[in-house]
């Protein structure tokens, strides 16, 4: 009983200062990133490459998840403005929770589960495979040729996905609401657009994405480069990275929301 | 410089990006449309302003003629002040009236102005001396509880 509880703890300890170590090792990762970053940037053809893998083949993924989530938002948001008789509000409310909120966040979550994980695989399975030994016994540093491009990559696509994420969910809105249930074209357009801020509420959403994309790619390409080189080390990175980026992305946005709502209420 | 698919798919991807941002720019958050471009701005006295916001419209018969600049509390009067920036496209009586309404029965506060009959136009930095308060609707059924309660005691 004592022997059980006694191990336990030792667990739990063994898991925090893991947990710690991971920590201080992914932020000293990101300051050897940023060092690497010129390098790969004056070579920007690897950053390209690397937004076509996760940049664009993301599209269709969030292209079709931000109609439907868009549509959903048009039918749960009639059907209880209909009670308040304020049906014709639909689009602001659409249009705010996809700017604010959802088209960051989603497309982020969605990002970091398509694109994040792909990531820390590939690289997992090039240091099991020792290819990234192998580029430094060339004098080849992995940092500037394969973790850079992937970071900067994800950076640059991540507020992109999230502004078409909006735009497509607006759109879904716009169908389920105007073009099925009948509420008027222009009340909604003209009452979303005497409500939404650009800088408020468009720039703060961007600026939402561009932060979860440095989370998401520094947590990705950190597990991927950390993973123990075997199989089952790979996929337990795979998972972490996941499980870990949707945490990041999630706790951020609160804080980020905290941030920029100062005082308007 | 030799042309690869990747550059064509990089092209795609940033100018579609791009696109959505300028449709939220422009077709969600009306960014150009309503700028008021350039504008004068006069001060208006309240007893109380409700909860009038910076940023909320300037109406005239129902048209947006500016926006609220800024709402500070005079501590000489103990009066709200509110700042207007009107467009230079508008001008308005020396007399114009400011009033703070709402849209619908909750809706968002604004100022109203009702036009006057003065000759001379209002200029940057005049003071709009006719202004009504905001309806506080606890104050409105705090006051025809008060006068029915009268009535009944009239009547005994």
């Amino acid at each position: 009983m004592l022997d059980r509880a006694r191990r336990t703890l030792v667990r739990l300890g063994h898991n925090f200062i893991d947990n710690v170590w991971r920590v201080g090792a992914m932020t000293r990762f990101f300051f050897i990133l940023m060092v690497a970053s010129g390098t790969s940037l004056r070579r920007f053809r690897l950053v390209m490459r690397e937004v076509y893998f996760t940049g664009v083949l993301s599209l269709i993924i969030i292209v079709v998840s931000g109609l439907f989530v868009g549509m959903v938002l048009g039918l749960q948001g009639f059907e209880t403005l209909q009670t308040y008789g304020a049906q014709d509000s639909v689009g602001v409310l659409v249009a705010l929770s996809l700017l604010r909120e959802l088209g960051p966040v989603v497309a982020a979550l969605l990002f970091a589960s398509r694109a994040g994980s792909a990531i820390t695989a590939e690289i997992g399975l090039m240091k099991a495979t020792e290819q990234l030994t192998a580029m430094d016994m060339m004098a080849v540093s992995p940092m500037a040729r394969v973790i850079a491009p992937r970071f900067w990559a994800g950076v640059i696509s991540m507020p992109l996905l999230a502004a078409i994420f909006s735009a497509m969910g607006i759109f879904g809105g716009y169908l389920v609401a105007v073009v099925m249930i009948g509420v008027d074209n222009g009340t909604f357009w003209s009452q979303m657009q005497a409500a939404v801020d650009f800088r408020y509420d468009v720039m703060n959403g961007v600026v939402k994405s561009i932060v979860f994309g440095i989370a998401v790619t520094v947590i990705a390409t950190f597990e991927g480069f950390d993973a123990p080189p075997t199989a089952e080390g790979v996929s337990g990175a795979t998972t972490r990275t996941v499980v870990s980026s949707s945490l990041a992305i999630l706790s951020l946005d609160l804080v980020l929301t905290a941030l920029m709502l100062r005082g308007d209420y | 410089m030799e042309r690869t698919t990747i550059d064509l798919w990089f092209g795609a991807f940033v100018l579609t990006g791009f696109a959505a941002l300028l449709v939220l720019a422009l077709k969600v958050g009306n960014l150009g449309a309503d700028r008021v471009n350039s504008t004068y701005r006069v001060e208006a006295r309240f007893d109380n302003i409700g909860s009038l916001k910076v940023r909320a419209p300037v109406r005239s018969s129902g048209v947006l003629v500016g926006r609220v600049a800024d709402i500070r509390f005079d501590n000489e009067r103990f009066q709200a002040s509110v700042i207007l920036a009107l467009d230079t496209r508008y001008g308005f009586p020396k007399d114009t009236g400011a009033s703070i309404l709402t849209s619908g029965l909750l809706g968002e506060q604004f100022v109203g102005l009702d036009a006057g009959g003065d000759e001379k136009k209002l200029a940057d930095g005049d003071r709009i001396t006719i202004t009504q308060s905001a309806v506080v609707l606890e104050r409105l059924i705090g006051q025809f509880l008060f006068s029915k309660a009268q009535e009944d005691g009239a009547k005994k």
